[in-house]
């Protein structure tokens, strides 16, 4: 006999079963004719520059650091949330526990949306927002000369 | 164990994966059919009548198309990555219960994969392991799309798990199980989740959304910023998995969406129709048939989510990713912060439908903030 874990480790052997197939199958009937042009990196028809692991926005890490702190919250949530109602706790407690369990859950979260309003208040969630540069060398050009054209040929009317 | 119930077990696991792949490959043909309505052209016509061979078709291209792994990329892993993003996708169809039982020779089968205890918990935990696929996939091709579009996806997912997980939490909180069929069960005829948790049911099919990074929240393969994102120097079958893995993920998410909020197998009138077959055609027979329509069912539902995914796709403009971050931590993590609250409380009080409250306070504000809001400026000023 098996668990039921058992049989997802059956759907699993016959997941990775088809994926293997379908990889092999690929192998065996695709074309192979590598080149060295074919080889490098897709830049758009440029040469690559320098490797590709580039630094990114480090805004990613500080997601990745909010994200989990409230995950571990989540899985002490998942248990809780499949005892908060259960009758025959409340029958024995004379509807204390739910309550309880509740006002328990709420210090608890509330805590931890602390953490969040922290990070938020502290602009941690906030992401940069493209503004478009203004050239700033000197024109020879009058700037109302280009207002003036603008409004001439505007199509707005 | 006996030889029947070996094949029976043997038959339920081929025949899950067999609809599942199915529905996935007709979706990639519904996808362009719909495409091609909404924007009034024909779509694929011409493999077979309608293009019904277009996903053939479109099968074989993949095969015989060469695939080349670029020099400077990590080998297994770049293997290994759409591997595992088709491997997440399938694994999460084993636990959805498609329908009631079917009765044969004294047994009585439930028409679903596994049933598992913690069935909802373990839908979760694949959809969280979905992530390593596209991060692995696009690290290890070692180009600056992909690593970006990696990243992106990585911090979109996480992001929108944690509302997930907190509607999902609601849900659990009034069904008092993590049993997906438990919550089916309770959700008999007409009595659907969606309408005691109507903000949970946005806030999950907004989050499906963002896991299955379909538009408007596709921002990890934004063509016009990232050429391909993580998929950029894939080909062939490799590409295939990814591309497949998404249709796989937006069938499955429309059916647990169908599962918790919208009833799964459960239909109006159920009972009735029930009480008719099993009078006409025994109670076997009756009890079969009637879990036939339960089935048909909760594919009219997962059909109508997959249609839903495509029409989104052509209605909703993408987000700019600063919008994308700020919907996901500052609008949908309070918000079912704010649901799980309420839930607690109505639980408490006795009344299913508390959430609603939150439904009537947003309506409320939303329609104070439309007539406080200044009128929108036009420019030039004198049109």
């Amino acid at each position: 006999m098996y668990s039921d874990f058992g049989q997802i480790l059956l759907f699993i052997i016959v997941a990775i079963a088809i994926i293997g197939a379908i990889l092999i199958a690929n192998k065996i009937i695709r074309p192979n004719l590598p080149n060295e042009e074919k080889l490098t990196t897709y830049e758009s028809g440029e040469d690559p520059v320098g490797n590709a692991n580039v630094q990114f926005n480090a805004r990613f890490y500080v997601v990745a650091l909010v994200f989990v702190l409230f995950e571990v919250e989540l899985l002490f949530l998942f248990p809780w949330a499949t005892v908060f109602g259960r009758p025959e706790l409340i029958a024995q407690t004379n509807g204390r526990w739910g309550w309880f369990a509740l006002g328990e859950m709420l210090i608890f979260v509330g805590i931890l949306s602390l953490g969040l309003a922290y990070a938020w208040v502290k602009g941690y969630l906030d992401w940069i927002r493209p503004e478009p540069k203004k050239p700033d060398y000197a024109l020879k050009i009058p700037k109302d000369l280009y207002q003036k054209i603008n409004q001439k040929y505007s199509t707005h009317r | 164990m006996d030889t029947a119930s070996w094949i029976i077990k043997a038959l339920i696991i081929v025949g899950v994966f067999a609809v599942t792949l199915l529905i996935a490959t007709y979706s990639t043909l519904a996808e362009r059919k719909i495409a091609g309505f909404m924007q009034d052209r024909l779509g694929p016509d011409r493999a077979g009548p309608f293009g019904v061979f277009q996903p053939l078709a479109d099968a074989v291209k993949m095969f015989f198309k060469e695939d080349f792994i670029p020099a400077q990329a990590n080998k297994w892993l770049f293997i290994a990555g759409p591997c595992l993003s088709m491997l997440t996708a399938l694994m999460t169809s084993a636990v959805i219960p498609f329908g009631d039982t079917i009765r044969y020779e004294e047994q009585t089968i439930a028409v679903q994969g596994v049933e598992l205890n913690v069935g909802i918990l373990y839908v979760f935990g694949i959809v969280s392991l979905g992530v390593y696929g596209l991060m692995i996939g696009g690290w290890a091709s070692n180009n600056k799309f992909s690593l970006l579009g990696a990243v992106r996806a990585a911090s979109q997912n996480i992001s929108y798990e944690i509302a997930l997980g907190l509607s999902i939490i609601a849900i659990i909180m009034s069904a008092g199980s993590l049993s997906l069929r438990d919550i089916v069960n309770q959700q008999h005829g007409f009595a659907w989740n969606i309408f005691y948790q109507p903000v949970g049911f946005i806030i999950f099919v907004t989050c499906a959304f963002a896991e299955c990074n379909r538009t408007p929240f596709d921002l990890p393969e934004c063509e016009t910023e990232l050429v391909g994102g993580y998929h950029t120097e894939y080909s062939s079958m490799k590409l295939g998995f990814y591309l497949f893995s998404e249709y796989i993920n937006m069938f499955i998410s429309s059916l647990v969406v169908s599962t918790l909020y919208l009833g799964g197998f459960n239909y109006p009138g159920m009972d009735w129709v029930y009480a008719k077959l099993t009078a006409l055609a025994g109670d076997t027979t009756g009890h079969n048939l009637a879990t036939l329509i339960g089935f048909l069912a909760l594919f009219f539902k997962g059909l109508f989510g997959v249609f839903f995914f495509m029409w989104v796709r052509w209605t909703v403009p993408r987000f700019r990713f600063d919008q994308l971050m700020d919907l996901g931590w500052k609008a949908l993590f309070p918000l079912a912060i704010l649901n799980i609250f309420f839930t607690g409380a109505g639980e408490m009080l006795g009344y299913h439908g508390f959430t609603w409250i939150i439904v009537g306070i947003m309506t409320i504000l939303a329609a104070t903030n439309a007539v406080k809001a200044p009128p929108r400026k036009m420019y030039p000023a004198d049109v």
